[in-house]
């Protein structure tokens, strides 16, 4: 099969001659690294997945069986309706670019390669979950996700081959250099290099860490740039499962851990073999903190430059705010001096960064509202809380100092004493993973989760996800 | 923002706030860690090792203690305390709220502490490695490039950049652009490439331009530090010591502002914006063996004087702005300097001897660098011999008394003759005969002797030569006449009329901060309320005015 056949795309890839020179060396290296680094194993088994094949919001995807190396990686821009304009920045108004803008390149390459790097890295942060998955169900939404985390690095290093020369084709190139974990090439941004090797953990990586790749993308989204723009556009399609995998993954888990508390004589979740509330707790306040410190410095320049460029907006920009320079506005900001909490005005450019943090916490708020909803119908005694933003940072103006779960600043000293009460010990931990033992029969289910409410593209939990090559 | 306190030269590795020095045999570490709130100002945060003049000075104080303090240290590392950074250079918001004149004056010393490891490495043996271990950028990677061996840490995202021309709408001003092409000879179009792209450049391309001399991944690269830390101590040869140490050198300030050392004197006439700097002979008797120079360590008067001269300089640079002219007197026999720098001369080999003869050229340097006009005055009582008419001739002039006793005299030794070059490679006599080696000859012959007024007019030592009734009113006249002109093109002049001659690394990194540097420093491309440098962490980004000029 020739390249332009094997890669679904809407970006006319078989007339593209830049494009097909830089893919038909980034292509099998691609390859390659999804084989090494790629989930461990599984790969001549046949899964369930979707493919994006086309942008219509109607029929964008496809459900088969296929192996995930034969997986057909594609390039998809949401396609536009006429002539675009940026909607924000001190260049609001003109025409939208479609080439890079010589004066950006710098930053809208960074901002570019940031967000890839984020992608395969999920992927090698995962690829051993394949070994201990729960259900065939989960063990399909795991490779759901790996494969279009690697569709997201393909959209991003289509942008660096399309539109940097030489240099984007060296960035893409790096892309696939690097290693989530790895102390001589570690991905960019810590978070990504965290280990994710519990299923708790997944759920918890995709809750909470993917969730503020939807709140770069839809920032992003807007951009002035716009096949930036597109690319972002479409990516947030297929990141909604992701969330949807994440936020009902740790919603079946509480379900259970309620189901196991009243089941046991002394209402231990544990004792019955499953994964506690206050356990999940304990990971939420991990993953959660780890996951706020991907939207950068509080009070940010890079974040005002992105937003005075047009390359990066604010949430929702077109559709939310009247005005689009966000200049002369302040943000009321919290910030620790002098070991006090105080209140300080931030121009609001500078304070995009919190902007957009705000927003994130807003819908993970709403998120433990639901889960609280579970545990109450349950009928047990229980509240999952989110950590404040302040807790347990290692970037930005509240690190370097520490607070308790409500953002009340305490010593170091008060801190450590509570740690094994507040974050997973090494012993939690364990315990979690002694959990971690593979179902593969369809329709089984670990005794520490509960099965999903449907099952995928309306087949049911029951159906076999994944056909096992022998 | 010019802190409202006088800024003090001295420090002490014990009072550092930002490094950290320690000495292990042949070894020294100097670890930057920058405080964010231990800045000279309240005004800035120094985030991610970015620098302000306080850690500067510590860092000058760190290299001259590693000479004089530990002359048996052959390498000394330069590290990061900080994860993933190495140093992010001058801190922009200082320099965005400095004045014109601090920013010149910040510019100006760091530049001389690049200068000082690159001494200590030519003169002292004493070796630079800088271990990149993250972000290298603008005036980090300046620093970086003053260090003998450049390793970079290989992690796919550590760079190291000068991205003053792209983000800041200034120059490198530390020698940033003369050091790539001059010292480390990068391609002048790829040196064009680097300096703007702000991203900077990593790993083995880095190696391949020869912006780094070695790149190591981050398991091995404490091992690499090792390997190339041995290698550059296998360099130097030999063993010195054992070091002295250097006791503070703190004036007494009166309420005038006068300083008074042990020997040099600073008397301010505010109004007249005039100084008279003065330095002493010693009454005490000098060492005139190596054993007895080693014994005074820093007690004795040729770095005595010299500490004492650097800090009034600085003083007068920094905390007297106003000060236009200063006055060079001396005071003292013409016999004790000569005697003094025989007993130098005579054991060279000394390696405390060369520190001090290094140290004292550095002065010297100093005070050419210096943006006031200096007039030195050589009158009855005077004692302007070899090391101490190398400082009358830095001067813009030397006003001689004629006097009918012929008590008035200067005299030559061998420190005005080689050791003492200026900042381009020439002596000050070279300087002053620029291309005629004939005066040179004649002047050289005349050493160790008395040269009374009349024969220093004849050799052109002398700018005028007065006698005793016109002697008042001709210096006062001129000093009037000097300090009622603009500073700016005086500036201008004399750093023009100073270094007559060829252009070294050194004078070209001094020549294209004041003319380059200085000068976009007060565009308004850079700090016009549009400007970049204004602009930087603001929500606004800059607007040019798109003239070339």
């Amino acid at each position: 099969m020739s390249l332009t056949d094997s890669i679904p795309n809407n970006v006319d890839l078989g007339s593209d001659r830049k494009l097909l020179r830089a893919l038909e060396k980034w292509q099998p290296d691609f390859l390659n690294w999804w084989k090494e680094m790629g989930p461990d194993g599984f790969q001549e088994d046949k899964i369930y997945l979707r493919t994006a094949i086309d942008v219509d919001p109607k029929g964008w995807a496809t459900y088969d069986y296929v192996k995930m190396p034969d997986y057909r990686w594609g390039i998809f821009l949401t396609p536009r309706e006429g002539e675009r304009q940026i909607n924000f920045g001190e260049e609001q108004g003109k025409k939208a670019w479609e080439e890079v803008p010589g004066e950006l390149r710098g930053i809208l390459r960074r901002i570019i390669v940031t967000q890839a790097d984020t992608e395969p890295a999920s992927v090698e942060q995962q690829r051993q979950l394949g070994k201990t998955a729960p259900s065939l169900y989960d063990l399909r939404s795991l490779f759901q996700v790996n494969v279009e985390e690697g569709r997201h690095l393909w959209a991003m290093v289509h942008l660096l081959h399309q539109y940097f020369g030489k240099d984007g084709r060296e960035e893409a190139e790096a892309l696939l250099e690097r290693r989530s974990g790895d102390a001589d090439k570690p991905r960019i941004l810590q978070t990504f290099n965290e280990k994710t090797d519990d299923w708790l953990s997944f759920f918890c990586f995709t809750m909470f860490t993917d969730r503020d790749g939807k709140f770069q993308l839809a920032a992003l989204s807007e951009s002035g740039f716009d096949p930036l723009a597109r690319a972002t556009q479409f990516m947030l399609t297929e990141e909604s499962f992701h969330l949807f995998t994440g936020e009902t993954g740790v919603e079946r888990v509480v379900q259970r851990a309620c189901e196991l508390t009243k089941q046991d004589p002394n209402g231990d979740a544990r004792a019955q073999g499953g994964i506690d509330l206050p356990t999940i707790q304990k990971w939420i306040n991990f993953w959660f903190s780890s996951a706020v410190e991907l939207f950068g410095g509080e009070i940010s320049s890079n974040a005002a430059d992105y937003f005075a460029t047009g390359l990066k907006g604010r949430y929702r920009e077109a559709a939310k705010y009247d005005e689009h320079q966000a200049l002369g506005n302040v943000y009321d900001m919290t910030v620790f001096e002098d070991g006090k909490l105080n209140q300080r005005e931030v121009p609001l450019r500078n304070a995009l960064n919190e902007l957009l943090r705000d927003e994130y916490v807003a819908d993970c708020t709403r998120a433990v509202r639901l889960w609280n909803h579970t545990i109450k119908k349950q009928g047990v005694d229980f509240e999952l809380k989110l950590p404040n933003r302040r807790f347990n940072r290692s970037m930005g103006i509240y690190s370097g100092a520490t607070f308790d779960l409500e953002g009340r600043p305490i010593s170091v000293e008060e801190f450590e004493a509570h740690r094994a009460e507040w974050l997973p010990t090494l012993e939690d931990r364990a315990y979690v993973r002694s959990l971690m033992v593979p179902v593969y029969e369809p329709g089984q289910i670990a005794n520490w989760i509960s099965p999903p409410k449907k099952g995928v593209n309306g087949q049911p939990f029951e159906f076999e996800y994944v056909q096992f090559n022998q | 923002m010019v802190p409202a306190m006088a800024i003090s030269f001295q420090t002490h590795p014990d009072r550092y706030k930002h490094w950290t020095l320690t000495i292990d045999g042949d070894r020294a570490e100097l670890v930057m860690d920058v405080q964010p709130f231990g800045g000279l100002s309240d005004a800035y945060e120094l985030k991610l090792n970015s620098y302000d003049l306080g850690v500067d000075i510590e860092l000058a104080d760190a290299v001259q203690r590693l000479r004089f303090e530990h002359p048996e240290v052959k390498v000394c590392v330069v590290k990061s305390g900080q994860m993933r950074v190495f140093c992010a250079g001058a801190n922009i918001p200082m320099l965005g709220s400095s004045t014109h004149a601090f920013k010149v004056n910040f510019c100006k010393f760091t530049n001389e502490t690049r200068l000082s490891i690159e001494d200590a490495s030519h003169h002292s043996g004493q070796k630079y490695l800088a271990a990149l271990n993250g972000t290298c950028a603008g005036g980090g990677y300046e620093l970086a490039m003053a260090c003998d061996h450049l390793l970079l840490i290989d992690d796919g995202a550590s760079a190291v950049s000068l991205p003053e021309v792209p983000l800041l709408g200034v120059l490198p001003g530390t020698g940033g652009l003369t050091r790539l092409v001059d010292k480390r000879k990068i391609r002048r179009d790829r040196a064009d490439v680097f300096c703007t792209t702000s991203e900077g450049i990593r790993g083995k391309r880095a190696v391949q331009w020869g912006l780094v001399d070695e790149i190591a991944p981050r398991s091995k690269f404490d091992e690499a530090i090792a390997a190339a830390a041995e290698k550059l101590a296998a360099s130097v040869e030999g063993t010195k010591g054992p070091g002295i140490t250097l006791d503070p050198v703190v004036p007494t300030i009166d309420d005038n502002g006068n300083l008074v050392y042990q020997y040099v004197t600073v008397e301010l006439a505010q109004d007249a914006r005039t100084a008279v700097l003065k330095i002493r002979t010693p009454d005490e008797a000098q060492p005139t063996t190596a054993e007895a120079i080693q014994a005074a360590g820093a007690s004795q008067w040729s770095l005595r004087a010299f500490r004492e001269l650097d800090d009034a300089l600085l003083q007068l640079r920094v905390n007297h702005l106003d000060i236009g002219l200063v006055v060079l007197r001396t005071e003292g026999e013409l016999e004790t300097v000569l005697g003094i720098d025989a007993t130098l001369y005579a054991n060279r080999d000394h390696w405390l001897v060369n520190e001090i003869l290094a140290f004292q050229a550095r002065v010297l340097r100093r005070l050419d660098l210096t943006a006031k006009s200096f007039f030195a005055l050589v009158e009855e009582g005077t004692a302007f011999g070899g090391v101490l008419l190398e400082v009358a001739l830095a001067a813009d002039r030397i006003y001689m008394l004629e006097d009918e006793d012929e008590k008035v005299a200067v005299a030559v030794s061998d420190a005005n003759l080689g050791p003492m070059p200026m900042s381009h490679g020439l002596t000050r006599l070279q300087a002053r005969f620029l291309g005629d080696t004939a005066p040179i000859g004649r002047i050289a012959e005349r050493k160790g002797e008395r040269v009374i007024t009349t024969e220093a007019d004849e050799l052109g030592l002398v700018t005028i030569a007065a006698d005793d009734i016109d002697w008042d009113d001709d210096v006062r006249i001129a000093l009037e006449e000097r300090v009622s002109m603009s500073p700016d093109a005086l500036t201008g002049m004399e750093a023009s009329l100073r270094f007559p001659g060829p252009e070294s690394a050194d004078a070209k990194i001094f020549a294209r901060l004041s003319a380059w540097q200085n000068w976009i420093f007060q565009r308004p491309n850079a700090v016009g309320p549009e400007g970049a440098l204004t602009k930087y962490g603001m929500p606004e980004r800059p607007t040019f005015q798109w003239t070339r000029c």
